[in-house]
């Protein structure tokens, strides 16, 4: 700054700068509410909890529950499901976890429907590990919803639910 | 481009507009005057049926649009209501769903003709990234136009579509559930891809005419790639000489058309799309429209997906750089033997790939895409930028006229081309 070519900021290049500021603060506030409509609504926001009843799903049933409009497996693991699930080495997963930290009570398994490559719902009681097969691109999940093999890069993720009672579950 | 006659309107009316609009004259400068280059062939007359299938397929969209309704509820009733009940509906609907597979099969012939004679190549750049523009509205689309019967291979193909985003880091889940407007594709997905499947033909439209724009600046290429530089002995005049054959192309291309939709109307339907969406269940061999196969083997090639997803916007965001990438001066394969092997072994990738891509993934089928994806993208940064280094092309003909005069009798060669 210390050549005397530059001019020094006048009152009027304060002036450019503040319109310039104000406008694009306004033009952003315009902008965003446009964007944004497109957001989940506040109808879809609501609808965020079910309730499930445990009683009638069978040892080795998984059945496939809609929640915030995907499908939700709530399995009913046999005990041969839960031990491959328990005994499996970390050592060999891309997203390794535990099975314990992925279930509430070892006997159910509630873990979301959607495929975590593109979303598709993946085949119960398919693939190597028995656990789901999807049928988009042939990614493998484990007993425990685990990625084992294909695309997809991780674990089928565990929605936020709590057991009410012994046979009913609250998900969401 | 000089030569053209200018308009003179003949009416006194007529010069007063043209006076006031000059729109005639700009009609007749574009479609009646312009010169076209002798020896253009009938690759050349694709570009006409492509602007016969978007304007085929926004008369029958909005018609469509008349009787369908965007809920989740009701639109696959609304479609079933439209080919049972609608006078003619069967037609429209069956015109407009053949109709875009029409349009693709026609913009992958204009497109694989710009690649074989070099159209890409200076001065029509901008002319040519204009058109991947135009293809890529063109993708989404009929990507969006697919949902909106709400069948099952709707909702699969716009959940994988839309899941394509979330491969993004970080901010791809929520970009996700902003354009699902949810959790999951559902109904405010399929009312917003209803708006925009109304609007982005529009905006081909608006593309297309800077499209030809760009044409009638640079001047059409043509099957040898050697500019026009007599346009008394290397063109011809639009009308009658490119009117009435791009007319002819098109009646040809309609008979295809009215084949497909008269006696093979749900040839390239998926029957799974006869079932209504249910979003807890996927169908078991999820399929792609064919015109998008391609992409979705090389997607399918890969086993991360990330990598997946950018190998599949490469491929096709690669084809605006072809320009750049193609470092021969020779335009036309005519006269590059050995561009013109790799040429056809892109076309056997790009079909083998769609081929691939409508079958069961096995780890055969996988190896298989694997190779012919390395083919499609070998082509495109490997073989076009060395082949110009050290291919030996053949000689080029002196002119256009050379080029067309040399095929007929000396005695002819003499003559000029008919009147103009
Ligand atoms: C809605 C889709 C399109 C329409 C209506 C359209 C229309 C046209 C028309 C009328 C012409 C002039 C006639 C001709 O040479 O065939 C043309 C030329 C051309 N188009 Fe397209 N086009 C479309 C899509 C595309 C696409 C997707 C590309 C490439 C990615 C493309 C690349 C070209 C090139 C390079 C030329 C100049 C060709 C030459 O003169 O050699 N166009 N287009
Ligand atoms: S969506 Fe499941 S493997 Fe691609």
């Amino acid at each position: 700054m210390s050549s005397a070519a530059i001019e020094k900021p006048n009152r009027r290049d304060f002036l450019y700068i503040a319109t310039a500021a104000v406008g694009a603060v306004g033009v952003g506030g315009v902008v965003w509410p446009l964007i944004d409509q497109m957001n989940p609504d506040a109808s879809t926001l609501a609808l965020s909890s079910i309730e499930v009843d445990l009683a009638p799903i069978a040892e080795g049933q998984i059945v496939t529950v809609k929640w915030r409009g995907g499908p939700v497996f709530v399995r009913h693991r046999t005990k041969k499901e839960i031990d491959d699930a328990v005994n499996t080495p970390l050592a060999g997963l891309r997203d390794p976890q535990t099975d314990q930290a992925r279930v509430k009570k070892p006997e159910w398994l509630i873990v979301s429907g959607v495929c975590t490559h593109l979303g598709c719902v993946p085949l119960g009681h398919e693939g190597q590990y028995d656990g789901w097969k999807c049928p988009c691109h042939g990614s493998v999940y484990d007993t425990s919803g685990r990625i084992r093999q294909g695309p997809a890069p991780l674990n089928l993720p565990v929605p936020e639910y709590a057991f009410l009672s012994e046979t009913r579950v609250k998900i969401g | 481009m000089s030569g053209s006659p200018t308009y003179v309107p003949k009416s006194a009316l007529g010069r007063w507009f043209e006076s006031r609009l000059p729109i005639m004259g700009l009609v007749h400068s574009s479609f009646v005057a312009f010169p076209v280059p002798r020896n253009l062939n009938y690759l050349w007359t694709f570009g006409a049926i492509l602007a016969f299938m978007l304007g085929a397929q926004i008369v029958t969209g909005i018609i469509l649009a008349m009787h369908y309704v965007p809920s989740a509820t009701l639109a696959f009733a609304s479609v079933e209501h439209i080919m049972r009940d609608v006078n003619y509906g069967w037609l429209i609907r069956y015109l407009h769903t053949n109709g875009a597979s029409m349009f693709f099969l026609a913009v992958y012939i204009h497109m694989f003709r710009g690649i074989y004679y070099g159209s890409y190549k200076a001065p029509r750049e901008v002319l040519w990234i204009l058109g991947v523009i135009i293809y890529l509205l063109m993708m989404a689309t009929a990507f969006m136009g697919y949902v909106l019967p709400w069948g099952s291979m709707s909702f699969a193909g716009a959940t994988v579509i839309t899941n394509l985003f979330t491969a993004i880091p970080l901010v791809g889940t929520g970009v996700a559930h902003w354009l699902w407007g949810g959790y999951a594709v559902g109904d405010p997905t399929l009312n917003r891809f209803f708006s925009l499947h109304y609007l982005l033909p529009f905006m081909i439209v608006g593309v297309v005419i800077l499209h030809v724009w760009a044409l009638h600046v640079a001047g059409q290429n043509n099957p040898d790639g050697v500019e026009v530089q007599n346009v008394e002995r290397d063109t011809v005049a639009f009308t009658p000489y490119a009117t009435i054959k791009d007319l002819f192309g098109v009646s040809i291309f309609l008979i295809l058309y009215a084949w497909f939709v008269f006696y093979i109307p749900t040839y390239l339907l998926d029957a799974d799309n006869s079932v209504p969406a249910n979003p807890l269940v996927t169908p078991a061999h999820i399929v792609p429209e064919w015109y998008l196969l391609p992409f979705y083997a090389i997607l399918r090639a890969i086993p991360n997906k990330l990598v997946g997803v950018v190998a599949l916007a490469a491929a096709i965001i690669l084809l605006a750089f072809l320009p750049w990438l193609d470092t021969s001066k020779v335009k036309s394969g005519k006269y590059r033997p050995a561009f013109r092997i790799f040429f056809w072994l892109f076309v056997v990738c790009c079909v083998g790939l769609g081929y691939l891509g409508s079958q069961e993934v096995s780890d055969t089928t996988t190896w298989i895409a694997r190779i012919l994806a390395i083919g499609y993208f070998g082509f495109l940064v490997v073989a076009l930028p060395v082949l110009g280094l050290i291919e030996r092309t053949k000689p080029l003909p002196a002119s256009i006229a050379d080029a067309v005069l040399a095929k007929t009798k000396p005695a002819e060669a003499a003559a000029p081309p008919a009147s103009r």
